[in-house]
């Protein structure tokens, strides 16, 4: 009797049992949940009316909905592939020169561990198209700042400027990877007469491809979500210039108390997302090279 | 033969010639570039103080760096018109329980999956877990909400505590990953003796894990001391603010104050940074442990 309860199959289903009670209460259960919700409307101070698909069809009449997908991907297309290439470029300055490299390695990542609001705080008033350091920099060479969170042409552009302080995590992962890459195949191409760019583009890039593929993937993930740095400097203005789609979730959701509505936003993000993981896990074929490949076959 | 060899070696003499002569200066650019990207971090940090160490006359004077004398009044005054003591002591009690429900759950998970891959559906729950990692929070925000409030949670730090007791996936993926590492001659070293799971796991996986728990540790830390999302939806009444949603509340009704504001973002920021120079290594090792399988 004993011996029938004590395997070692009960043993692992009890030790995992608090993440399979959160996996079905936090996670699966809310799915579920917010599937239906999205098919109702719900202000939670009365009780929920069922309206078929007509959330969704409404999203898409919805211009400050459509308006705000367009700026998420405004924000992700320009901030991503700007954030992977300083990291890339920077991880590949730090793997070759000679001296501080674990100390300049520390200052990159330094913003990365501040995050949040007090690091939007702080942007804000580099931004403060007066008296802000920003524009007195831009004035001392000549140029007449823009008047940044202000400016509808240029607060989203102030926002993408701020998410570049944060990509100490981009070249912590490439720097790590370019450190696995042998010296002896820069230095093959090289004696065959290769110039340092050859070498980046024909040996460099393609070695280190599974962590370019991992941050970009991470990286766009994260800024189709993005929320606090819009909520905190501009509430999602001017004239809905930074509402991205998240916080024009969260005002629908809080602050007018469209339950349903709101998820229906959330699922259509979800797609979205999902859609462009995929994509970008698809053509990963083409372009990210394992190591292991090569081995199996030779 | 030999002529193919005379190539090779013209080739070897160029490559090494190009090499030496072209190094310093190649060395030179690079640092150069780096200090400008050095620069783009530490102005703005560099600016934050100095900023929080000035009088407003000073702040509102453009081009001025450093403070004429070093005033300590804005950090004093958020404190006498917020309680951002209080604050803090919200945002200590939020962190220290997240900490202590993860390492707890996030082990005992961790370790069960570690050690019982032979068991039917271990690999099956496990694509699952990694698979909820990538999920956008989302489309579970709104369903927990109503059920944290049904509960009677809202405006409690209940709905901020609570689901750390049921582990998360990316700490429970970091600690199986370094559990795996361990050898199990230790452990059937002490099944032998008689020892249950629990006791294996107190005294054996957890003083050997204590570099992966320093990382979860380190990692949460700064996730719930800088999260400002949470708090924002479930804290309602001003006692209950966290230091982030202080922040951005002093911002809102403040927002020309910059003296005071620098002066919270420096206070928010520098045990971050702390944290991080006492133990950078765990960083380094925790960034790349989780990045590739």
């Amino acid at each position: 009797m004993r011996k029938a309860w004590n395997t070692d199959a009960t043993k692992f289903y009890l030790l995992i049992s608090p993440w399979i009670i959160g996996f079905l209460v936090f996670i699966a259960g809310p799915m579920l949940a917010s599937v239906v919700i999205s098919l109702t409307e719900w202000s939670l101070l009365r009780d929920p009316v069922f309206v078929g698909l007509d959330n969704y069809r409404n999203l898409f009449r919805d211009s400050r909905f459509t308006q705000s997908l367009r700026v998420t991907a405004r924000y992700t297309l320009i901030s991503v592939p700007i954030k992977i290439l300083l990291a890339l470029i920077i991880a590949m300055l730090l793997d070759r020169i000679k001296y501080f490299r674990n100390a300049l390695r520390t200052v990159f990542y330094l913003p990365s561990v501040v995050s949040g609001v007090a690091v939007v705080v702080l942007w804000i008033w580099m931004f403060n198209p007066e008296i802000g350091l920003i524009n007195y920099l831009l004035g001392l060479v000549g140029i007449p700042g823009p008047r940044w969170l202000y400016d509808p042409n240029w607060a989203l552009e102030a926002l993408i400027i701020m998410s570049f302080w944060g990509i100490g995590r981009e070249i912590v992962i490439f720097l790590a990877a370019l450190q696995g890459v042998p010296d002896r195949l820069r230095e093959a191409a090289m004696i065959d007469g290769a110039n340092s760019l050859q070498v980046i583009r024909n040996v460099t890039i393609p070695m280190i491809s599974p962590a370019i593929f991992f941050n970009v993937v991470m990286d766009m993930i994260s800024s189709f979500q993005v929320f606090t740095d819009a909520y905190v400097a501009t509430e999602g203005g001017p004239l809905g210039a930074t509402r991205v789609t998240v916080l024009y979730l969260y005002q629908q959701a809080f602050q007018q108390l469209r339950m349903g509505y709101a998820s229906a936003i959330a699922w259509i993000l979800f797609f979205i997302i999902l859609f462009f993981t995929l994509l970008v896990f698809k053509s990963s074929s083409l372009w990210v090279y394992y190591e292991s490949e090569v081995k199996g076959g030779a | 033969m030999a002529s193919r060899n005379e190539v090779g070696l013209r080739h070897l003499r160029s490559y090494l010639r190009r090499k030496s002569t072209s190094e310093f200066i190649k060395q030179l650019v690079m640092y150069t570039i780096l200090a400008m990207g050095t620069g783009f971090i530490l102005i703005p940090f560099l600016w934050m103080i100095s900023t929080s160490l000035k009088l407003p006359h000073e702040v509102w004077r453009p081009g001025t760096f450093l403070p004429e004398t070093l005033h300590f009044e804005n950090y004093i005054y958020p404190f006498v018109i917020l309680p951002f003591t209080r604050f803090l002591r919200n945002s200590l009690i939020i962190v220290a329980l997240n900490i202590i429900g993860l390492i707890v759950s996030c082990t005992i998970v961790g370790y069960g999956f570690a050690r019982y891959q032979h068991v039917k559906g271990n690999r099956t729950l496990f694509v699952v877990l990694l698979a909820t990692m990538m999920l956008p929070g989302q489309v579970t925000l709104i369903p927990q909400f109503i059920l944290f409030r049904n509960l009677g949670w809202f405006d409690t730090f209940y709905p901020l505590i609570v689901p750390a007791f049921f582990a998360t996936p990316f700490y429970v993926f970091l600690l199986r990953q370094f559990f795996m590492g361990i050898p199990r001659e230790l452990e059937e070293a002490a099944y032998i003796d008689g020892a249950g799971v629990t006791v294996i796991i107190l005294r054996i996986i957890v003083p050997l894990a204590k570099p992966a728990i320093a990382t979860v540790i380190i990692f949460e830390f700064l996730a719930k001391w800088n999260d400002f999302f949470g708090p924002l939806i479930y804290l309602d009444s001003m006692e209950n603010y966290t230091l982030a949603l202080g922040l951005q509340f002093f911002e809102s009704q403040y927002s020309t104050e910059y003296g005071p504001m620098m002066a919270i973002a420096t206070l928010m920021m520098v045990p971050c940074i702390a944290i991080f120079f006492y133990a950078s290594k765990y960083f380094i090792q925790g960034i790349n442990l989780t990045s590739f399988k």
